[in-house]
């Protein structure tokens, strides 16, 4: 009874209603899981017992497909590659958007609002539109083949929406705060350091996730931009790796599972800031 | 600090007043924040994002291998080429049909899938979860996995079709079938996003108009179709405009599945940019699809903003 009244729409759920929200919740959810454990499952079997049984547990675990990922060098190169072009990325977005976002918030000057929108065409077309003039300036500042040439468009790319994101943020600040240090004589470099950053961490954490996943999911820059394969981030690795060992579809499984597992594992545990963060972009924006 | 807001606050009208006119010269280093604030940033998108659009516009015009300068000019050549394509107008209608898909089966099982989720029944968080997962794994990871599953050899379809007993089909490799499989993988990377922007939507929905739409008899698909939906109508329209957005710029899912392949049916504009712009050097041409592609976009952010997002 006191359910009911608490949720108010439904009144006491029938048991036809229960089982038909069940059973069409858990077939969606098989047909999200069953592709990754079968990849996660694959990674542990013989080729020959893939191709008779690619859906079951294993007969017998093969670890060695995993162990050998994870006991050579190119598996953890890549994830380091990817670690430093993705911190780079969201250090190098937070600052400059947050800093742009804050004077196109606060500062009045001229023509402050068309530059806020000049920002916002970024918002409007993929990087792959400009993606051959996009090399050839990277070729000629000389950064083609370094994670430079990666990270700058990256950053470059995150700006439209970060800087939206920020400014909004930075606007919903109460006003008093700004009044109250202003009188005290507080200029705007010491509010924006002192005052504002202090309060917006909820909002860096948003621009910091948008970015960071976007950078280490990121795919056709690097393959653009990198042509050393120790530089590779694992996406790119990834299809090399896929590349080089073609059907042997046991070792390619096992390397998926090992580069998407970071990612899984922060997902589960970040979740809330994750899907806030990620979302965020459509529902603020 | 209370007494000091308190004062600060009382008279506000003309504060505000007052505000247009001392705030700018009374704040101290207006000057250093103009320079050192917007430079990086402005410098940064400039030299990356808008002069790289501009000299696709330029470079379009001309027949280059991107050595050199681009001496070359033929006009509009680069785009008469592109339309008699034949791979370009598939990845047109490639990426048309992605839109539709997007629309017509994604949004709608988005839809359902929050509209079930809103009830509350256990383990609505796990589902919820389970269902964001494929949006936040890579598009090339998502795009090898599937590549797996789809093998006739190894992978999952071939365990199916045999259990069924039929002849193992080879999707990816089957001209007529390929775009579809890619569309299937389309929908199970992308739908968990749609349906969190529909969660986020139904919260915001007054439980008081279902009860009272409940308490005059209407019936759930009644109640869904003539309350629910028009609520959600900012939230559809958002939805929509990333679907189209998103569609309009899908490479990395693709190039794991098919690459473009085979016999260019799976091609999309931007696989198109890469397979004969990027990969043979061919400047001029490459930066023309990049110049349609971003007439597209444009044109579909503004006209659709303009019609249909007057009001949010």
């Amino acid at each position: 009874m006191t359910d009911t009244s608490i949720s108010g729409t439904s009144v006491r759920m029938n048991a036809g209603t229960r089982i038909y929200l069940y059973v069409s919740l858990s077939l969606v959810a098989a047909l999200v899981l069953v592709p990754l454990l079968a990849t996660a499952l694959g990674g542990f079997k013989s080729l020959g017992e893939l191709r008779v049984n690619p859906f079951g547990l294993p007969a017998q675990w093969h670890w060695s497909n995993y162990l050998d990922i994870l006991f050579g060098d190119r598996y953890w190169r890549q994830m380091i590659n990817s670690l430093f072009i993705a911190i780079m990325t969201v250090f190098l977005t937070v600052v400059a958007s947050a800093m742009a976002a804050f004077t196109l918030a606060h500062v009045k000057f001229f023509g402050a609002g068309q530059l806020l929108n000049y920002f916002l065409i970024g918002l409007m077309f993929p990087a792959a539109t400009a993606i051959l003039p996009l090399f050839i300036r990277i070729r000629d500042l000389g950064l083609l083949d370094t994670y430079w040439g990666v990270i700058l468009p990256q950053v470059a790319f995150g700006l439209g929406m970060s800087i939206l994101l920020f400014r909004n943020y930075f606007r919903n600040l109460p006003d008093e705060l700004f009044q109250a240090a202003f009188v005290d004589g507080c200029g705007y470099i010491r509010f924006f350091w002192h005052i504002s950053l202090p309060l917006s961490r909820p909002i860096i954490a948003t621009v910091g996730i948008i970015s960071f996943v976007n950078s280490w999911n990121s795919y056709i820059l690097p393959l653009i931009m990198l042509n050393t394969e120790t530089k590779y981030p694992w996406p790119l690795g990834i299809m090399v790796y896929r590349g080089e060992f073609g059907t042997q579809w046991q070792l390619v499984l096992a390397f998926i599972t090992l580069t998407i597992l970071p990612t899984v594992i922060v997902f589960f545990l970040a979740q809330k800031h994750i899907i806030a963060g990620l979302t965020a972009g459509a529902v603020k924006g | 600090m209370t007494d000091a807001t308190a004062t600060m606050r009382a008279p506000s009208a003309t504060v505000a007043a007052r505000k247009t006119r001392y705030r700018s010269p009374a704040v101290r280093g207006r000057l250093p924040v103009l320079l050192f604030f917007l430079p990086p940033a402005l410098l940064l998108f400039t030299l990356f994002v808008i002069l790289p659009m501009g000299e696709a516009a330029w470079y379009s015009l001309y027949r280059w291998n991107g050595y050199g300068a681009p001496e070359h000019f033929i006009g509009l050549r680069n785009f008469e080429v592109l339309f008699n394509n034949a791979a370009f107008s598939r990845a047109l209608i490639n990426n048309g049909l992605i839109i539709l898909t997007s629309l017509l089966l994604q949004i709608p099982l988005a839809i359902w899938l929050a509209t079930m989720l809103a009830h509350r029944i256990k383990g609505a968080v796990t589902f919820r979860l389970i269902f964001f997962l494929p949006y936040v794994l890579a598009d090339v990871a998502a795009g090898l996995i599937w590549r797996f599953v789809y093998d006739g050899d190894y992978g999952l379809f071939a365990a199916i079709s045999g259990f069924f007993g039929v002849v193992t089909p080879y999707v990816l490799a089957d001209k007529n079938l390929a775009i579809y499989a890619v569309l299937a993988v389309v929908i199970w990377k992308y739908f968990g996003f749609h349906m969190m922007l529909f969660i986020a939507g139904l919260q915001a929905v007054d439980k008081n108009v279902l009860e009272a739409a409940e308490i005059d008899g209407a019936t759930g698909w009644q109640k869904f179709r003539y309350v629910t939906l028009p609520l959600l109508g900012s939230t559809v329209r958002i939805s929509v405009f990333f679907a189209i957005i998103g569609s309009l710029q899908l490479f990395d899912l693709i190039m794991p599945l098919t690459g473009g392949g085979p016999l260019n049916a799976t091609q999309t504009m931007v696989t198109f940019l890469y397979t004969y712009g990027v990969t043979r050097m061919q400047v001029g041409l490459g930066s023309a699809v990049g110049v349609i592609l971003f007439v597209i976009c444009v044109t579909l952010a503004f006209g659709y903003k303009r019609i249909f997002m007057r009001h949010d």
